[in-house]
């Protein structure tokens, strides 16, 4: 935690002293042009290799009544047998993170008593960060759309419906703090947590909340040119970045650390974004009992064995070993004088025909057991 | 690549989104603001930087002042007195909502809720 904390000081460190020694094209447009393209790049890299990942077997997490007789109610999203059950599995994972909905957290009273409760926290906060992140994305759109679409007024109008103070409040920023306060405490403050909790956890944390921080304090505290800016943004839109005006540290500082979570976003648990619609164990149907998935590094050479070809295959000897056969040795023909020449009887052994044909050519076959017996 | 006909479709939608503000503006950055100085004056309440970062801050305090104090003493400024008020302080130099305004409010699409009372001044030009 102390290495991400500093991490996230030496950022918005370097591009203040950045800033204040005129390095303004340096962290105004090349490092965001370097770190949109890290970005795309490492995302898309990220994706395509998970792709090339075959997933042989169906690994659904089902927690519902899967797809079985008629009569039998499946539960179609928590085990859908078909793709479009687990397109609805998917819409509702990813719109209102429902597996998180489902947090139980389990303690011992007295007695000893375990007991499972529901814990709607960590979904709470976690809805509300992600769609306040969202929503804040949208509304700077506005600084690389010119003219700005109707639409990014109107979430801006909703957002600081309430008018409190001027530049008005957007509820979405408190929000975010709050909620982004709350995961941050929820890995310090609860013992397990803390436990699995490591430096990739939290730098992403401190990342995002300094970039609120520095976003609420351009905008609420300090104040900056936003003409002059938007001329910069709007000119890295259009691959004509120019940098008009006094625009100041504050927002050298945000953008670097935009810059930061961009680049850092593939190489990260933040790749969650691309990985949740890759996630093996909600987006597979439970269809195993329907559709044959047959592994893809399977050695074509080696051909499928089944159980009946292995009994055809060993059967005398496991008759003769008292192992239960499915299907019974041939019944003992008749010792026919004239015998039949040995590769016959042999083909007879391995593939069993039925009774009748096999009889005329099966004497030596047959003898064996009855030489036994 | 496995299930490449849902993934490949994926992630085009995705870089699509990712990069709307690059194709939606298509290279043209737009008209930027003209800024124009008002005629026969050369001072404000503020220094320019100032009234480009935080002229809303002026103009919150004065509307606090007027009308939650009720102190509509003018503002003296380098001996130049100045009305505490939108219309009759800032628009007398300040005069077109258009020009002064909009220019920049549309831009950055930044929309003040001064006009939601006052009166929009008749522009007929």
């Amino acid at each position: 935690m102390k290495h991400a904390f500093l991490a996230v000081i030496g950022l918005i460190v370097i591009s203040w002293l950045g800033s204040l020694v005129g390095l303004d094209y340096l962290f105004g447009v090349v490092f965001p042009y370097l770190a949109f393209a890290i970005f795309l790049g490492g995302f898309i890299y990220r994706v395509t290799n998970w792709a090339k990942s075959p997933v042989p077997f169906r690994i659904p997490t089902t927690s519902g009544q899967g797809k079985s007789l008629d009569w039998v109610k499946q539960d179609k999203l928590d085990c859908p047998a078909t793709f479009w059950q687990v397109v609805g599995r998917m819409i509702l994972e990813v719109f209102v993170f429902r597996s998180l909905f489902k947090n139980t957290k389990a303690e011992i009273h007295d007695g000893p008593k375990l007991v499972y409760g529901s814990s709607k926290w960590l979904w709470l906060f976690g809805l509300a960060f992600h769609y306040c992140f969202l929503i804040i994305v949208l509304r700077h759109m506005r600084l690389f759309l010119n003219p700005v679409p109707a639409f990014i007024g109107q979430i801006e109008f909703f957002d600081g419906l309430f008018q409190i103070g001027v530049p008005v409040l957007y509820q979405t920023d408190l929000i975010f703090v709050g909620a982004v306060t709350f995961l941050f405490l929820r890995r310090v403050l609860i013992p397990q947590v803390k436990y699995i909790s490591f430096a990739a956890d939290y730098f992403p944390l401190f990342l995002i909340f300094a970039i609120a921080a520095t976003g609420i304090l351009m905008r609420y505290f300090f104040r900056v040119d936003i003409v002059s800016i938007k001329q910069l943004t709007v000119g890295l839109a259009t691959f004509s970045p120019a940098i008009s005006g006094d625009i100041g540290s504050i927002f050298y500082i945000h953008v670097f650390l935009v810059s930061a979570l961009l680049a850092y976003f593939p190489f990260s648990k933040l790749m969650h974004l691309g990985g949740v619609f890759l996630s093996p164990t909600r987006n597979l149907a439970n269809n195993n009992r329907m559709v044959r998935h047959v592994n893809p590094w399977n050695d074509p050479n080696i051909k499928p064995h089944s159980y009946a070809a292995y009994e055809d295959e060993f059967r005398q000897f496991m008759a003769d070993a008292d192992i239960p056969l499915e299907k019974e040795l041939p019944p003992e023909p008749e010792p026919e004088p004239a015998a039949e020449e040995a590769p016959a009887a042999d083909a007879a052994a391995e593939t069993p025909k039925p009774a009748a044909e096999e009889a005329p050519a099966a004497d030596a076959a047959a003898e064996t057991p009855a030489e036994k017996e | 690549m496995y299930d490449g006909k849902l993934i490949i479709p994926g992630l085009i939608v995705f870089v699509a989104l990712m990069t709307f503000p690059i194709w939606k503006n298509m290279g043209n950055a737009g008209p930027v603001p003209k800024l124009e100085k008002p005629k026969g004056v050369t001072k404000c309440v503020e220094s320019v930087q100032y009234m480009r970062t935080s002229h809303m801050k002026v103009l919150d305090d004065w509307r606090d002042q007027v009308l939650r104090e009720g102190n509509r003493t003018p503002v003296e400024v380098e001996g130049v007195k100045y009305d505490r008020s939108l219309m009759n302080g800032c628009m007398k130099c300040h005069t077109e909502k258009k020009k002064f305004c909009d220019e920049c409010h549309t831009y950055t699409s930044v929309k003040p809720y001064c006009w939601d009372c006052h009166y929009v001044p008749k522009e007929t030009f």
